[in-house]
């Protein structure tokens, strides 16, 4: 009997579907890991990109103008292809950078063209006469846009960039189409060999609920505070 | 460095194919609007209750669907349904989803479209003899129309982008079109950039269309 019950356990680890295990978390938490990197390295480029950008196309004609086509395509491609076109591109050029890089400068480049739009609203928000005000005070034009446009241009623009932070967030999970082990792609593979789909989903899902919900709920009392 | 010569011939030949993934994302945006467009009033009429269990329910609803990623419902739907025994193809796993997602924002939308609207023109019309049904048709809703109008027309092309994420789970969208197209030649680059301009083609249309249906419908204002 005790060689039999020693046979069957030989043969439950054998088998070559395995259920979920606690030594899978560490594989999930590096995903979870990578998608927070992700987050915050496209976050922080694109957003410091976006500022120039943004600030550009508010001060120039010919930034305005010009970037039109480039913004208009950015918005109504599908993410997805973007990274399939930037990574085939590289492959083009010859070059062999890792898919993390990848993933960061679309995203980054997608990052920027949204806040490049909220920072032009926001610069839009501010009334001429208050630069034109700070002007007449004997400030330079940079002090002005430091101390007077700046400061209520991100009055207008916080809550609408806190919500492209989430919009991003949730597009980190795209990477993984061209091969980076995110968080849900981490859960798929969990997925194929365990066969428990319906609690690593719950899982992931519960993953960015708890980082977007908190933060999309501060966004709206933001708003509601900031309201002029 | 370059030495890389784009071949375009080759994507011409597959034309047909990704005319034909086109007309399973439009089918796919088309449809998925309209449902969600008709499942969203009861939800955003629930979340105005503000208390009871629907209200909880929907509330559920609007933030599970705005703040976990797309992607994750599509797989929610295909993978955790078909876990429980459900099993349901890729295409009306993406209908599914997406109807669910869009549901989510839009029942936001009207939401705010309907706060919008001051209470006492409800009244107003009340007082003037009209139904609730009445004041609502003809008092309420044209102006929620109004205010909803654009962020329902960005909806519409948030609802083709994401139709795109199709491809992951195997639907012959326009990206899974172009996926299988290119798997024969490996010219990736340039079946995505044609794929690319077919989406900003259609999402131009949808684009300028509702400049035409705005401008035929808020000309009076």
């Amino acid at each position: 009997m005790a060689r039999l019950q020693t046979g069957l356990n030989v043969m439950q680890f054998v088998l070559p579907y395995s259920g979920l295990q606690w030594s899978d978390l560490p594989f999930m938490l590096e995903g979870a890991w990578r998608t927070i990197m992700l987050t915050i390295m496209a976050g922080s480029l694109g957003t410091l990109l976006g500022v120039i950008v943004g600030w550009l196309r508010e001060t120039f004609v010919s930034f305005r103008i010009g970037l039109i086509p480039f913004i208009d395509v950015i918005r109504s491609v599908p993410l997805i292809i973007q990274f399939i076109l930037v990574n085939s591109f590289q492959s083009i050029l010859g070059l062999q950078f890792d898919p993390f890089w990848i993933g960061v400068v679309t995203l980054s480049i997608y990052m920027a063209v949204l806040t490049s739009e909220l920072v032009r609203a926001g610069l839009q928000s501010v009334r001429p006469e208050l630069s034109r005000a700070g002007r007449s005070l004997g400030m330079s034009y940079w002090q002005g846009f430091l101390h007077i446009r700046a400061p209520l241009a991100i009055r207008t623009a916080l809550p609408g960039w806190i919500g492209a932070l989430i919009a991003l967030t949730k597009d980190t999970a795209l990477v993984s189409v061209i091969g980076y082990i995110e968080l849900l792609r981490a859960a798929q593979v969990l997925i194929n060999r365990s066969n428990e789909a319906l609690l690593i989903l719950a899982g992931v899902g519960l993953f960015y609920f708890v980082i977007c919900y908190p933060v999309s709920l501060y966004a709206r009392r933001l708003e509601r505070r900031l309201a002029i | 460095m370059f030495d890389y010569t784009f071949l375009w011939p080759l994507v011409w030949a597959e034309w047909p194919q990704l005319l034909a993934g086109a007309r399973v994302t439009l089918e796919i945006t088309i449809l998925s609007m309209a449902v969600a467009t008709v499942a969203a009033f009861p939800l955003a009429l629930a979340r105005r209750a503000g208390k009871g269990l629907s209200c909880q329910a929907a509330t559920i609803w609007v933030e599970a669907a705005r703040n976990t990623p797309c992607l994750v419902q599509i797989y929610m739907v295909y993978f955790g349904l078909g876990a429980l025994g459900l099993h349901i193809g890729s295409y009306f796993a993406v209908l599914g989803a997406i109807t669910f997602n869009n549901t989510g924002y839009l029942a936001e939308m009207f939401r705010g479209g309907l706060n919008a609207v001051a209470p006492q023109q409800f009244n107003a019309g009340r007082s003037l003899g009209l139904t609730a049904f009445q004041t609502y048709k003809n008092i309420i809703f044209p102006q929620v129309f109004r205010i909803v109008y654009f962020p329902f027309v960005n909806q519409i092309t948030w609802a083709m982008l994401n139709s795109s994420l199709g491809m992951i789970i195997g639907l012959r969208e326009l990206t899974g079109a172009t996926q299988m197209a290119q798997s024969v030649s490996f010219r990736t680059f340039e079946f995505f950039v044609v794929a690319a301009g077919l989406y900003y083609a259609i999402a131009k249309s949808v684009q300028i269309l509702a400049r035409v249906v705005a401008w035929r419908a808020f000309r009076r204002a």
